[in-house]
């Protein structure tokens, strides 16, 4: 566990990278019940609009809280976790989408020991999501 | 269009579901979680009965509260239509497997902007002993005509 009393605002806690496949986005599918067609059916993604065929949202967030959770060592630390869904991550038939993930502190709450962690989540140069914040307990 | 009326409305307790161990396992692994969600001896040497469920875990009893929802002919959502918008967790204490969960879905809010409508919705996660556990907060969009 890391130290409140070493934590400062500013400071970057994590960071890592991620590739979302298509086989991550069946297996998302399948653990998450979300068997939206949009997320594995090239035709029916081009069909609606789409730039191709999109990861869950809710990949993208349930991945982007990792490195904290990792950096915690204790997933139950997590007290509440928002994000908001600003752009798409296309994931291609063949190879992979990269994904970055930064966590930097955004607040300490001395008294009751919790810090809020704001997330930093990109894909080819854009930031996929929005006011992505953690609060986490220490 | 969405039923601006279904603003306030209140879906009954869903059934209970019970978090199963392998089923944590199985969520952890396509999050790409570690040891946190994986490890049982991990777990138990943090103080826990049982795996903890990765933070967006309450997803899946979500799911469950807005199918009931989208089969509402009274809320009119045309889920062709649905963006997901933004979602939140706030947890009152770790969810583990063995809990048992009922939730209670409430249409927080139904709002209009440029054609479409945003409507967010609040689900109350209770365990067993009837203890508020986690609130899931998610907005979606509805695309307009």
């Amino acid at each position: 566990m890391p130290k409140f009393e070493e934590l400062s605002v500013g400071q970057q806690v994590a960071q890592a990278d991620y590739k979302f496949t298509r086989d991550s986005l069946v297996r998302y599918a399948g653990a998450s019940g979300d068997f939206n067609t949009i997320h594995y059916r090239d035709d029916i993604a081009q069909a609606v609009g789409l730039p191709g065929v999109l990861a869950h949202g809710m990949l993208t967030m349930g991945v982007s809280v990792q490195p904290v959770v990792t950096w915690l060592g204790d997933a139950g630390k997590v007290l509440d976790y928002q994000v908001r869904f600003t752009k798409p991550v296309v994931v291609p038939p063949k190879g992979s989408a990269k994904v970055s993930v930064t966590a930097t502190i955004a607040a300490l709450d001395q008294e009751s020991r919790r810090a809020r962690v704001d997330l930093t989540t990109s894909f080819e140069e854009n930031n996929v999501l929005g006011k992505a914040q953690v609060w986490v307990q220490l | 269009m969405v039923n601006p009326e279904i603003q306030g409305k209140r879906y009954p307790r869903t059934p209970g579901y019970l978090v199963g161990r392998e089923k944590v396992r199985e969520f952890a692994k396509a999050v790409m979680a570690g040891p946190e969600s994986l490890d049982l001896d991990y777990a138990k040497a943090h103080g826990y009965q049982d795996l903890v469920v990765p933070p967006t875990f309450p997803v899946v009893i979500q799911e469950q509260s807005l199918q009931v929802v989208l089969a509402d002919p009274e809320a009119r959502i045309d889920f062709s239509r649905v963006v997901h918008g933004d979602q939140r967790f706030v947890y009152e204490r770790p969810i583990v497997a063995g809990d048992e969960l009922t939730s209670e879905l409430e249409v927080a809010s139904v709002k209009s902007l440029g054609g479409n409508h945003m409507v967010t919705f609040e689900t109350k996660i209770f365990d067993a002993t009837n203890q508020l556990i986690c609130t899931a907060i998610s907005t979606l969009v509805v695309r307009g005509d």
